[in-house]
């Protein structure tokens, strides 16, 4: 371990990576600030680019945007009362209210610390965790790998948004059909290709996630006469107050950041859980353990309250990592686009990755602390300003993201019927959108879609096409067994609510 | 007549994963394959099966939270605008070039979108993809074939 550990701080510690995570971290915290611009949208954004560079420097590049759009979406919290991801909603709640009471500043402090604090200690978890739970996976035989797909995408849609479960499955099975299109990888027979040979090799990752986050996302905005930039008009450079944080502050913190890193961390690794159900959890986890005077301001400034949520998204971010380098399976919709980015690397990230290419593996690893020293030194005293830049009027942020998403594609393929394609798929995805059908599930299928098929041909031809495969192996039955109870525990806590 | 648009949808799932369904079966395996536990059509029609089991669900179970959208609201004109420019980008790429082609897409995006500060429009259309096109083709060599800067003799 130690050499690996070894070759991944020289790798991470190269200029150039140095470089694409401070870029990494800068873009996503400019994207994660907007309102609806989450992470997905700032590493959808950047997939074309990272292919110019090397697997490691790539992954390294949509790691820095990962925690920077986290980081970001904590600063709209705090600043505007406006998340710009659902995994920061908890921070607005003792956050906003900070602010509104002069100590912006100071609450930004916090946040910074937290998040700081949360992914540094998570991303120690993950360096011991990550390489013990490679091993155990190298017990996992096609039968196990396909119970945990099905698990994965069960649990996200389960997750995803409340009472939209089936919904949810609906995108999954939609994901899933989008990944069969194209040659089967065994026979290489063609299926729905309707004769059109710019769908032989099928569609491509990219395409799908551009169009249905950043070019959706874009039309999405000009449809609902959104403006995401307009909150960020009212920051005032001048009403943000010292960001120093004084001694009883700094003790508060010392009690919930240990204990809202573990669970943040947990419930990272949890396949579909993530940074939402974390921060909430930390939250709510928080406001049971302090004593009753300080229970009194959680809503109206706590320093806990604050501390706790912020301190597990990050944390959480760390954990969505260990599914996707241990088992090859993203456990959230972000890791699920850094797979597929992987993939198209040539990359098969699973329980030999961190044989197979120690330096991406550690190296991610690795990068993941200087990320977090980065987003620290470099976005809190630089918060105001970026704030400022967001002030961009949206006239002009939307037709840049769709120069973005459409120049990625171009790019890639230098055909315009993957234009055109993914046009269709965003006017699709942007009328789903509307009606509130979930599009983290269609990704994640999509991206496990080959995989899966993969799984289950081998498990499949093994039992001579009997599907008893699914409980001759204790560890595929308990799999199943964790399925069946998320899919009870969801169907229980719908008839519950409707029952209150 | 109060419509569910989400029952709708559902159905139109439930239709296309039917047309799925149906495709998946005609899909032409090797006749060695054809009784094998697995072949190239096995995935797809389980995934067929699965599309109307989900979407057939969403149609007859009651649906409370119905989500309701305003569509007076919605501003369908500037929509149909940005996609139809971006429909004839990409018909217009291959001929004209990437410089020419992106550099009017984002001009006429700022123009349709209610942007009149003609001076930052040019800057932000055609000096930023000249400054965009440089890094991609110059930094990080990804060759951008542009017949009209050919034509002019910028491009080689």
């Amino acid at each position: 371990m130690t050499e690996g550990i070894l070759i991944g701080l020289t790798t991470a510690l190269s200029f150039q990576n140095i470089f694409m995570v401070m870029i990494g971290c800068f873009f996503g915290t400019i994207i994660g600030m907007l309102p609806g611009l989450g992470p997905m949208t700032a590493i959808a954004l950047m997939i074309p680019i990272t292919y110019g560079f090397d697997p490691a420097t790539g992954l390294i590049l949509m790691a820095g945007v990962y925690y920077g759009a986290v980081f970001g979406g904590s600063t709209s919290s705090i600043l505007l009362n406006a998340p710009g991801v659902p995994g920061t909603v908890a921070t607005s709640f003792d956050g906003y209210p900070m602010a509104q009471q002069g100590k912006a500043g100071k609450a930004l402090a916090i946040a910074a610390w937290s998040s700081f604090a949360g992914g540094t200690l998570s991303a120690i978890y993950l360096l011991f965790m990550a390489p013990s739970l490679s091993k155990v996976s190298l017990s996992f035989r096609s039968p196990d790998y396909f119970a945990l797909m099905i698990l994965g995408l069960t649990a996200i849609a389960a997750f995803s948004s409340k009472g939209q479960f089936l919904k949810a499955m609906m995108m999954v099975v939609l994901g899933l059909m989008l990944a069969s299109v194209g040659q089967d990888s065994l026979s290489d027979i063609t299926r729905f290709t309707f004769d059109n040979m710019n769908l032989t090799d099928g569609i491509s990752f990219v395409l799908v996630v551009m169009s249905t986050f950043a070019m959706s996302e874009a039309l999405t905005i000009i449809l609902k006469r959104n403006d995401p930039t307009a909150a960020a008009k009212q920051v005032s450079l001048t009403e943000l107050g010292s960001i120093r944080i004084n001694k009883e502050e700094r003790g508060k913190m010392y009690r919930t950041i240990p204990r809202s890193s573990v669970i943040g961390f947990l419930i990272g690794v949890l396949p579909g859980a993530g940074a939402t159900i974390a921060s909430f959890l930390a939250y709510g986890m928080e406001r049971n353990l302090v004593k009753d005077e300080e229970k009194e301001k959680f809503g109206k400034g706590s320093v806990n309250g604050l501390s706790a949520p912020e301190t597990a998204n990050n944390a959480a971010c760390s954990g969505s990592f260990v599914p996707m380098l241990t088992l090859g399976i993203p456990g959230s919709g972000t890791t699920a686009v850094m797979l597929g980015a992987l993939l198209g690397f040539g990359i098969q990230p699973g329980p030999r990755l961190y044989m197979t290419n120690p330096e991406i593996f550690w190296s991610v690893i690795m990068s993941m602390y200087i990320g977090m020293v980065i987003l620290l030194i470099l976005n809190l005293p630089l918060i105001p300003y970026i704030a400022r830049i967001l002030a961009v009027p949206k006239n002009y942020l939307i037709p840049l993201i769709l120069f973005f998403s459409i120049t990625g594609i171009y790019v890639m393929s230098f055909n315009n019927f993957d234009i055109y394609l993914m046009i269709g798929i965003a006017v699709v995805a942007t009328f789903l959108r509307l009606y509130d059908f979930p599009m983290p599930p269609l990704i994640l299928a999509f991206v496990l879609g080959g995989l899966m098929e993969e799984n289950l041909r081998r498990s499949l031809l093994l039992s001579n096409g009997s599907w008893e495969f699914l409980w001759d192996r204790t560890l595929t039955v308990c799999i199943l067994v964790t399925t069946i109870l998320i899919v009870l525990w969801h169907i229980y806590k719908t008839f519950s609510k409707k029952k209150s | 007549m109060n419509i569910n648009t989400t029952k709708i949808i559902s159905l139109l799932f439930f239709i296309f994963s039917a047309f799925y369904l149906y495709t998946a079966y005609q899909i032409q395996v090797f006749a060695f394959d054809e009784n094998a536990p697995f072949n190239a059509r096995t995935f797809p029609i389980y995934l067929g099966y699965a599309g109307l089991f989900f979407s057939g669900l969403k149609l007859i179970l009651p649906d409370p939270d119905t989500i309701k959208v305003e569509h007076r609201t919605l501003e369908y004109k500037k929509t149909a605008l940005l996609i139809l420019i971006a429909i004839i980008y990409g018909a217009t790429i291959l001929k004209v070039g990437y410089f020419l082609t992106t550099s009017i897409f984002l001009f006429a995006s700022y123009y349709f979108l209610g942007e009149r500060r003609w001076v930052l429009m040019f800057l932000l259309s055609f000096p930023f993809v000249a400054g965009f096109m440089y890094l991609l083709h110059g930094v990080l060599e990804i060759y951008l074939r542009d017949p009209f800067l050919k034509s002019i003799g910028v491009m080689g």
